[in-house]
């Protein structure tokens, strides 16, 4: 407390993008799936999230989206402490992160053009920008020349780039990809990976990739921190991808 | 919310009901049948009340004059009468007129050559229309405390009977209408929580791209609306074009009855129907669509 009782307010490092301190999530009674994990993740780097299934991945990724609050730490984004958060708040908060799922999440009933435009028309972007944004983000992708095109009409290696696109075009200052290739093969795997450092690089994006795909992130030479049973057990810069044995 | 919002969403409350076409029609169905029986009890109540009220118009008191009441006196009592809010109108019929008027129906038109003297001399009276029934009672008490007024006439048992009808055929309409509505909303919550079910993959990413509540919330309660207003169009017209051929009908196949059944012109009807169908139609709608969005649709998670 401050000399007239006010609280006195962290000092916001503005470098850094995400920060988790000491985090605890615990589910009713079971053993917790994060059990006091400390990560710092600065704006502009490219880090992957390494770890089995049920090692707390997905509990560490929907506390970044505030789908859940700590049970214990603080868990800061962009400066904002999402455990202090109004749920009224939330919504503005989530236009911070880009989001890139395994299985693509398009809208099947819509066209490539609809599928980014979706983005822009749920943050009410205004219509004259619109046009322009969807196509700049397609054309990142690679995709501006098919942008009339089905969802159902492309590759796999189309369609997330497509959701790449959708992400990307708000221009968020995090992109956080959730196995970005687990349904992709390695061709397709390793352009969306190129895809996302050159984001990366020329926007200065900060980027998280949650993955198993050991190729991938041993080529890459990328931060690498490795969660296992809730704990983080190595955070390495240029990593490599642990194995369980 | 920007223009261009407004219109997606409108749009997207379309789109909903074209993407589950079946449930829509089989709302749009169900509404329709309970505004058509809405607007269809309601017509008989109007026309009901209608003929009622014509009913009741027919119904008089008599209030006889004091046989020594001067002219003068029998004026101010008219003029009494006549100034009382329930009285519609008071015509004073004099002792000859009541002689001049029954004497050749009951004796002939020779009864001057037969009696010379009229037998209700002195009875004279006030004749009174009421503008509303229930009020006789009331009006009969006043009349016969008034020192001019020697003895009052009047039918107890069909004011009373006229209004308890009237009552009866009102609350039990309300109920079964009460009933047809929440059926309705009902039938609303189901297939918004339908459309829900099937939308569930974009409103997770809706949700995860940063969407508030009432952008994801908008187009559910926006197609709950249309199908309330969609169904109400159909009653409509069904009533209408019915409520015209019936009237049509009765009128020239029973031409008997046009004394007793007096229909109200369509225009009356519609006059309240017509906005009454429609903001059910879409209060249903609304109703429906946003109790079930406010149950089912949590677009953040509690943690």
């Amino acid at each position: 407390m401050g000399l007239f009782g006010k609280k006195k307010k962290k000092k916001k490092d503005n470098n850094v993008a995400i920060m988790m301190e000491n985090v605890t999530k615990s589910y009713s009674k079971g053993v917790p799936a994060l059990d006091g994990i400390s990560v710092t993740v600065k704006k502009g780097e490219f880090v992957f999230i390494v770890g089995d299934s049920g090692s707390g991945k997905s509990t560490f990724i929907k506390l970044l989206m505030r789908e859940l609050k700590p049970t214990k730490g603080r868990v800061v984004v962009q400066g904002e402490d999402l455990g202090a958060m109004k749920n009224r708040k939330i919504p503005k908060f989530r236009r911070n992160i880009g989001i890139v799922f395994q299985d693509f999440r398009l809208l099947n009933d819509r066209n490539v053009y609809e599928n980014v435009a979706f983005a822009q028309r749920i943050v009410q972007a205004p219509a004259k920008d619109m046009k322009k944004n969807v196509t700049n983000a397609l054309t990142v992708v690679g995709l501006a020349g098919k942008y009339k095109a089905k969802t159902s009409q492309l590759s796999g290696g189309e369609q997330q780039r497509v959701a790449v696109a959708r992400a990307l075009v708000n221009n968020p200052p995090i992109l956080l990809a959730d196995e970005p290739t687990g349904n992709l093969d390695p061709k397709n795997s390793w352009e969306i990976m190129q895809l996302l450092d050159k984001i990366n690089r020329e926007r200065k994006t900060t980027i998280l990739v949650v993955t198993h795909n050991r190729e991938i992130v041993n080529a890459m030479k990328k931060r690498v921190i490795t969660i296992r049973k809730g704990i983080v057990i190595s955070d390495e810069e240029e990593g490599g991808y642990i194995d369980e044995d | 919310m920007r223009i261009s919002t407004f219109f997606y969403t409108l749009r997207q409350g379309f789109v909903n009901i074209f993407r589950n076409k079946w449930f829509s029609l089989a709302s749009i169905a169900t509404i329709s049948s309970c505004l058509f029986l809405f607007g269809l009890f309601y017509t008989v109540i109007v026309n009901f009340q209608y003929m009622l009220r014509t009913a009741e118009g027919e119904i008089t008191v008599t209030a006889f004059l004091r046989e020594d009441a001067t002219d003068e006196e029998m004026e101010q009592v008219g003029e009494m009468i006549r100034n009382r809010a329930e009285v519609a109108r008071a015509d004073f019929i004099s002792d000859e007129q009541v002689w001049a008027e029954w004497a050749p129906e009951n004796i002939g038109e020779d009864y001057m050559d037969i009696y010379t003297e009229n037998p209700f001399e002195n009875m004279n009276s006030y004749e009174i229309y009421m503008k509303d029934i229930e009020q006789q009672q009331t009006l009969v008490d006043w009349l016969k405390s008034l020192p001019d007024i020697s003895e009052v006439h009047y039918s107890e048992i069909t004011a009373t009977s006229l209004t308890g009808m009237n009552a009866i055929v009102a609350y039990v309409s309300l109920g079964i209408i009460l009933i047809l509505l929440l059926v309705s909303i009902f039938l609303i919550n189901n297939t918004v929580i339908i459309g829900i079910s099937v939308r569930q993959q974009e409103i997770e990413i809706m949700s995860a791209i940063g969407a508030t509540n009432f952008f994801v919330r908008s187009p559910f309660v926006i197609e709950g609306i249309l199908i309330g207003l969609i169904g109400s169009v159909i009653p409509l017209a069904a009533i209408y074009f019915l409520y015209i051929n019936v009237v049509d009908y009765v009128g020239v196949q029973f031409p008997a009855l046009n004394v007793l059944l007096q229909f109200l012109p369509v225009k009356d009807v519609f006059d309240l129907l017509l906005p009454l169908t429609f903001g059910i139609g879409a209060g249903i709608g609304f109703l429906g669509s946003f109790v079930t969005v406010r149950k089912h649709l949590r677009v953040y998670a509690k943690g």
